[in-house]
């Protein structure tokens, strides 16, 4: 008999006031018990709509009925035939938009708490996992070489799965740590770098190689990766170069890419006592923009120290891209929404730092490309907020360098590397392309999927020119 | 990890490192850099390429010791290993075409103007070169810089070597004789860069200069080196280091490089202290 409670099991937390000075996980992850619990609300529905619902189609029932019966590891191991990285995505994923969405539970009350079950399955397998030391695999080599171009959450599933079908496959990493956005952008307090480290800790156990400090593009370049004797390249190089407003005084000291922000508090540890990497601590912080990138800025800003966080916000709430379990524990943790207003310039003292941001009101006109209402200003509205740092959270697009030294390489008008959708494959041979360097900034799931269907083709492509 | 294979002191506090790091060395041009992080908790420095060399495999670099990171840097002894070493970096100098040019340093600013030198040098330009130090005892690279010159002038703030004075000084004689050039490649303090662009100017000679600013990651993706170049915000590390000396905003990028100057003072006391204590625990 099912458990028909209408409310998920509520996920344990750090109390907002105390984790807003701390950088430990908000989320604390259920126990054997809650887990167990929870999963008795699936319905196991026969047609699974859950599983249309998730981009790369991990089997939900299923492992639902695992962790319902007590297997918890057999649960994990259900994920992982699909997921590649089922302990990020069962913290990071916007279910409420995919999987849960589809989820009948949620007609009348809530819906089968999915994600929190994916990451309870896949950390109770990793903690188990590290009792027992596995052995790598024994994986037949097949011969062929393939080249992943970035770490992150695409290239890294890429990698993976190229790896369980035998390659020989190195990924080439600009930064010294792999993990891409999972360990530049997304901070600490939402996803443990720890957990990053272990996916990929058992990517090289598969024997993955990864070369650090490589940037293709300007180490190599595709073609030499070619020259180099690989026979296929997936290039997963994300969307990394940051956009700026290009208002009035955004060159001030104290105004930051929300990128630059991110990755000196995570990837550098600005945040610990003794960092060598230094980070502004603001009085008052505004971040611009309403994305879950704005939302992790504006509360790393809070956790450093800053008294007052403000968002700024050109829409309504309604419209804000950010998952709304992180809006919920901004606002929980004491972040200030300013919605439907923008910034409009930068005032600074006389040494060039930040003193205010002048802010005019916006409302919403007729929907835009996008399908949301268009923002203009209000007439007569403008406001002043005194604040001594900026951070610019409106977008990114994709890195030029490889774009610029693959000239056979198509690119769309934003920058972003044409790809067939379905395999990745781009208009230069060998080369498949896949994650926000594709779609622009979008979501850690989409691009482990693209990653994921790229191995699959790259498999193809090399078989059919190797005829074997 | 990429291997000190040659230290050299240059000066009191002026270091050259030969590195093992081959990926590097193919790629490597006059004008590019790289990322370097000494260990594991350190900062990212970026640092102009000195030299390389594609047979051997190695990357010279020069840097000074300006703050903890890269007195920590120093630190390291021949044969040991620097963690991170990640490029070239940025676009190389555009040195094609040019048949003179007045090739001016500024403090450690010289190891890097000096490779521009032997290229246009190499390439049959005619090379005058003015280097400028504060005094004698920090002047590098003056045999070399000399070997890299149809003329060269070494000039001292307080007179202790070579001509008393500032380059631009030397730079604004020359210029008043009659010397004519393609273009000037500046390469020091920003405050130095500023005022040769204005000397260049007045007498309608253009000049290139080579940014340093403050970087996370020298790929394009903090946006922190942001220098305005003609009223256009540029990326320092993808559309630079080199710009048209004429249309950069000296001002702010000088305001721009103090953002850390508290933090930088406090961390480099730290290391001092740390380094104390080593010594008087020994």
């Amino acid at each position: 008999m099912p458990n028909m409670s209408p409310k998920k099991v509520p996920m344990p937390e750090q109390d907002p006031n105390v984790r807003n000075k701390n950088f430990k996980e908000v989320a604390l992850g259920y126990t054997e018990k809650m887990a167990v619990e929870e999963a008795q609300r699936c319905l196991h529905c026969k047609t699974m709509p859950c599983v249309s619902g998730c981009p790369v189609n991990v089997r939900i029932p299923d492992f639902i009925a695992r962790i319902a019966s007590g297997d918890f590891l057999g649960a994990a191991e259900t994920i992982k035939e699909t997921s590649a990285l089922p302990a990020v995505c069962g913290r990071v994923c916007p279910q409420e938009t995919q999987c849960e969405s589809k989820c009948v539970r949620g007609i009348k009350g809530e819906p089968v708490a999915i994600g929190r079950l994916e990451r309870f399955a896949a950390d109770y397998a990793m903690r188990a996992q590290d009792r027992t030391a596995q052995a790598a695999p024994d994986i037949p080599k097949n011969g062929h070489r393939c080249a992943v171009v970035g770490a992150g959450p695409s290239g890294l599933t890429c990698a993976g799965d190229l790896a369980r079908m035998g390659y020989d496959v190195t990924v080439f990493e600009a930064f010294h740590t792999a993990g891409g956005v999972l360990v530049y952008g997304i901070p600490e307090f939402r996803l443990p770098k720890a957990i990053v480290q272990k996916e990929i800790d058992s990517l090289r156990a598969l024997g993955v190689r990864f070369e650090l400090n490589y940037i293709v593009g300007r180490t190599s370049t595709v073609d030499e990766l070619f020259e180099e004797g690989y026979e296929a390249v997936f290039i997963g190089s994300g969307a990394g170069l940051p956009s700026f407003m290009h208002i009035p005084g955004e060159n001030l000291n104290g105004v930051y890419s929300a990128n630059e922000f991110l990755t000196r508090i995570n990837l550098m540890k600005a945040y610990l006592p003794g960092a060598k990497t230094p980070v502004m601590i603001p009085k008052t912080a505004v971040i611009v923009g309403g994305g879950n990138v704005a939302m992790d800025a504006a509360r790393c800003a809070k956790r450093i120290g800053a008294e007052t966080v403000y968002v700024l916000y050109r829409r309504g709430e309604e419209e804000m891209p950010a998952r709304l379990e992180e809006i919920h524990h901004a606002k929980e943790e004491g972040i200030v929404f300013k919605f439907l207003s923008a910034p409009t310039a930068i005032r600074g003292d006389e040494n060039g730092s930040v003193i205010a941001v002048e802010c005019v009101e916006m409302e919403l006109g007729e929907p835009d490309a996008s399908g949301r209402r268009r923002p203009k200003p209000k007439e007569n509205s403008s406001f002043l907020l005194d604040a001594d740092c900026v951070i610019m959270a409106i977008g990114t697009s994709p890195n030029p360098l490889i774009r610029t030294t693959t000239p056979d390489l198509e690119t769309n008008r934003h920058g972003c590397i044409v790809a067939d959708e379905a395999t990745g494959a781009t208009s230069k041979e060998g080369v498949f392309a896949g994650g926000d360097a594709v779609t622009g900034a979008a979501t850690v799931i989409l691009a482990m999927g693209a990653g994921k269907a790229a191995a699959k083709a790259m498999d193809e492509y090399i078989k059919s020119r190797s005829g074997s | 990890m990429y291997r000190i294979l040659k230290k050299e002191i240059l000066n009191e506090s002026v270091k050259k490192y030969i590195v093992d790091a081959p990926a590097v060395a193919k790629k490597a041009k006059a004008g590019q850099f790289v990322v370097v992080r000494t260990a594991e908790d350190s900062e990212r420095i970026p640092l102009t390429i000195a030299d390389y060399d594609r047979e051997k495999g190695t990357v010279t670099i020069i840097f000074q010791e300006v703050g903890a990171g890269t007195m920590e840097l120093g630190e390291l002894e021949e044969g040991e290993s620097i963690l991170d070493f990640a490029g070239p970096l940025g676009r190389a100098s555009e040195l094609d075409g040019i048949r003179s040019a007045c090739v001016i340093g500024g403090g450690l600013g010289c190891a890097i103007a000096l490779p521009q030198a032997r290229a246009l040098k190499a390439a049959g330009a005619r090379v005058d070169m003015i280097a400028g130090f504060r005094c004698k005892d920090l002047v590098i690279l003056e045999e070399e810089m000399r070997g890299a010159s149809d003329n060269f002038l070494l000039c001292t703030d307080d007179g202790s070597r070579g001509r008393k004075g500032l380059v631009t000084a030397a730079l604004e004689d020359l210029l008043a004789a009659g010397e004519k050039y393609d273009v000037c490649i500046a390469i020091g303090p920003l405050v130095m860069m500023k005022f040769v662009v204005l000397t260049a100017k007045k007498h309608g000679l253009r000049t290139v200069v080579s940014m340093n600013p403050i970087m996370v990651d020298g790929t394009g993706m903090c946006g922190c080196c942001r220098v305005t170049v003609g009223g256009e915000t540029k990326f320092a590390c993808v559309d630079g280091p080199d710009f048209d000396g004429d249309e950069v905003d000296f001002d702010e990028s000088i305001r721009r490089a103090k953002m850390y100057a508290e933090f930088e003072k406090k961390a480099k006391e730290a290391h001092r202290c740390r380094l104390k204590g080593v010594i008087d625990n020994a």
